[in-house]
């Protein structure tokens, strides 16, 4: 664990701490008649590594879309950066500095990989130098692949290239859901790796993960999902000492 | 990340990569040829070519043809935009252009009097179009695919019924009706009218109109393909949530495909009603529609040089097929390559060949010899080919009920062929072969105007079984 170069307090340290990157306050989601989300509140303070956690169909991804606007919450609101983001559109929300990289990655399978790169690009017009270097550098392997079909890459060339698309977008908030799935062992502490190394970069990061112990290794402080509501949350610290979390989700 | 395991599907890219290598014929040469040449010098070379038509003959039949399938050209490009590019079904798309038709009829014609010059009437006719397009793209908000192809297909019904009723708008008659706008307004530069006909044959500066048009339309699309907003479409198409999830704005964009769709059919609409000088309802109907999707599809949705191809094949196909001395062709070399899968040995296809064609002569002179009648009916066509063709297929003076029993007769033979194994299958092929040859020069061949529709459905089952995303369509890779 490297020290994050801003300022992270954990939640709740006073009205004194600096306004959270993103905020839902009391969030409650529904798919049709269906109530996912039941009063969420959480927030990531900026540079900020936070894991969401929770088993099945807990409402971790629904948190997600609900953070970037692909649904609406029926009650409770979204802010990013103190501004209420609520009736916002996800163009609006990625613009103000959200990026995600999403579950199963869902790359553009027939175009390449520089392609795939561009369009995260897409709210900043064209893509500039310095975007592609920052992923380059972070994936050597992604330039090296860069003019092969995003379909035919290994399952891990494909993860780092959803993430260096997500950072096309030039995110201060990378929303990450379940970096790991489908990866090898080895592989999945190479994610890690990937993940605190774009952390370093100074992007804060919410992750969703199934992976709880690799996942508070590296967090500053985590919440646990459990059919939708926030059942626990605190530091990494804390949560790894918790014997409730321990026996449901750690499985010792 | 460099040194991590090479864990990977690179063998399988390497297959891929290989293969387009190895793909041989025609259809490889194509494509191995088209990576290589740039873009515009097939556009130049295309244009001279379609430019010299009115040069090398004066036959107006062919110029005119020229011109239609430049129209068609138009249209498919258009198409290509909604649903190769931003993989919107649909299926409205010609009530753009009989809109298009029908506002430049009605803006100049007797129909009103008003006689608006071109320079103006044809940017108001395209934006008009464009406009409409995006009301119409409105449900692609919340629908697509098949849900979508139906509501914009309902669409199409209803600018049908408002054309066909349209003598009896609020006690105004707008549209004419079934009989359509006549007389109208032919193009016309600064005063200087285009007459359509040049004493009574086709005017061929109409074909150049049309041409200048297309190329202009092809140049810009290819911009607009290169440009943020085509690659966005291309992002759309594959994966609306992932599209959404980069921030592309995919409502608007879905919206801008249906305009940009839009406004061409209508640009192309103006065309075709100065050509015509009048514009009628069942000018934009379902066969058109399907027309021109064949075209986008056979040609590889998606690709600009494809809807090209596949309008210029369908086109001069459709044509072409209008005599049966060219449609008798088409019907035995497409029956020959039939066969091609079902035989796989070339010494069984050979045999199999001149077992038919002796077969036919054997048929042809019992036949012959019993009653001179069943042998003494002319082939449809007429040509060289079909009078020799006379003296092996049997061709009765007259038909009679011969002509629903050899149909249903050769159905039951190709079924038969399909379900029978081994040796006997190549001895049930010889007398089916030769049925068919009957049925096509009694039945089939004298109608070209159904056959040359199902030989077209025929061409495109086969090309697209074979090439599945079209001739010059792109592969497509699936994550699995
Ligand atoms: N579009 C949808 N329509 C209806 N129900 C949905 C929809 N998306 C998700 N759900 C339901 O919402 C619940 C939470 O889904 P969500 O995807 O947020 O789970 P998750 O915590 O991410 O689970 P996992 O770890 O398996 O990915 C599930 O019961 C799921 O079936
Ligand atoms: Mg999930």
């Amino acid at each position: 664990m490297t020290a994050t170069p801003t300022p992270a307090g954990p939640a709740g340290a006073g009205a004194a701490s600096p306004t959270p990157l993103l905020r839902l306050d009391n969030v409650d989601t529904f798919y049709g008649p269906i109530h996912i989300l039941q009063g969420v509140t959480l927030e990531v303070m900026p540079g900020e590594l936070v894991s969401l956690l929770g088993g099945n169909a807990s409402g971790k991804s629904t948190t997600l879309k609900t953070a970037l606007g692909l649904v609406r919450p029926r009650t409770g609101t979204v802010s990013i950066a103190g501004e209420d983001v609520t009736t916002r559109t996800t163009s609006y929300r990625i613009a103000k500095g959200l990026a995600i990289v999403p579950e199963n990655r869902r790359l553009f399978a027939p175009m390449t990989v520089l392609e795939n790169l561009e369009m995260g690009a897409y709210l900043h017009g064209s893509p500039t130098k310095e975007d592609f270097e920052r992923v380059y550098t972070l994936f050597p392997r992604v330039y090296e692949r860069r003019s092969q079909l995003a379909g035919t890459l290994s399952g891990g060339e494909q993860q780092m290239v959803a993430v260096g698309r997500a950072l096309m977008c030039r995110p201060r908030l990378l929303l990450m859901d379940e970096p790991s799935m489908g990866l090898a062992p080895i592989l999945v502490e190479k994610s890690f790796e990937i993940i605190q190394q774009v952390h370093e970069a100074g992007v804060a990061m919410l992750i969703v993960e199934q992976n709880a112990n690799m996942a508070l290794s590296i967090a500053d402080r985590g919440y646990v999902l459990s059919t939708g509501r926030i059942v626990l949350q605190g530091t990494a610290a804390m949560l790894l000492a918790d014997d409730d979390l321990k026996k449901a989700y750690l499985g010792r | 990340m460099s040194s991590g395991p090479r864990i990977g599907k690179d063998e399988w890219v390497a297959r891929e990569g290989e293969q387009r290598e190895r793909r041989s014929g025609l259809l490889g040469g194509i494509a191995r040829a088209q990576a290589r040449t740039p873009w515009w010098a097939f556009l130049a070379v295309f244009v001279v070519l379609a430019c010299l038509v009115p040069v090398v003959t004066s036959d107006s039949y062919i110029q005119r043809v020229a011109f239609d399938t430049t129209i068609f050209m138009l249209l498919a490009l258009g198409l290509n935009v909604v649903v190769g590019w931003g993989g919107l079904l649909d299926l409205g798309y010609v009530a753009f252009f009989g809109f298009g038709a029908y506002l430049y009829a009605i803006l100049g014609s007797s129909q009103f009097d008003i006689h608006v010059p071109t320079i103006v009437v044809i940017p108001v006719v395209t934006l008009a179009g464009a406009l409409l397009g995006l009301v119409v793209g409105l449900p692609s908000w919340r629908l697509v695919g098949d849900y979508l192809a139906i509501v914009t297909l309902f669409a199409l019904q209803i600018f049908r019924s408002v054309i066909t009723n349209g003598h009896d708008i609020f006690g105004s008659n707008v549209t004419n009706g079934v009989n359509g706008i006549l007389k109208v307004d032919p193009l016309s530069w600064f005063g200087h009218a285009l007459p359509v006909s040049h004493r009574g044959l086709f005017n061929p500066d109409y074909l150049y109109v049309a041409i200048g048009f297309f190329v202009v339309i092809y140049v810009a699309l290819r911009f607009v393909n290169a440009s943020r907003t085509g690659r966005a479409w291309r992002a759309l198409r594959e994966d609306p949530l992932a599209a959404t999830s980069m921030g592309m704005p995919i409502d608007w964009l879905k919206l801008m495909a249906f305009a940009f769709g839009a406004g061409i059919a209508a640009l192309t609409g103006t065309l075709t009603a100065s050509v015509n000088a009048a514009v009628f309802p069942d000018n934009f109907d379902v066969p058109q529609l399907i027309t021109i999707y064949a075209m986008v599809i056979l040609g590889g949705a998606g690709s600009q040089a494809g809807a090209i191809v596949g309008a210029v094949v369908v086109n001069v196909m459709l044509e072409s097929l209008r005599s049966p001395d060219n449609s008798r062709w088409v019907f035995y070399i497409a029956v020959l390559l039939l066969l091609l899968p079902v035989l796989r040995s070339a010494r069984k296809y050979l045999l199999l060949v001149a077992a038919t064609v002796a077969f036919g002569f054997a048929v042809h002179a019992i036949a012959g010899a019993i009653d001179p009648a069943w042998t003494r009916g002319t082939t449809p066509g007429g040509g060289a080919v079909g009078r020799a063709i006379a003296h092996w297929a049997i061709v009765p003076q007259s038909l009679g009920s011969t002509r629903e029993a050899s149909y249903v007769l050769l159905i039951a033979a190709v079924l038969a062929v399909v379900t029978i194994r081994g040796r006997w299958k190549l001895v049930a092929l010889v007398p089916t072969l030769y049925l068919a040859s009957f049925v096509w020069e009694n039945v089939l061949g004298p109608q070209p105007e159904i056959t040359r529709y199902i030989l077209l459905g025929a061409i495109l089952v086969g090309v697209m079984t074979t090439r599945p995303a079209g001739i010059l369509g792109e592969r497509r890779v699936e994550i699995v």
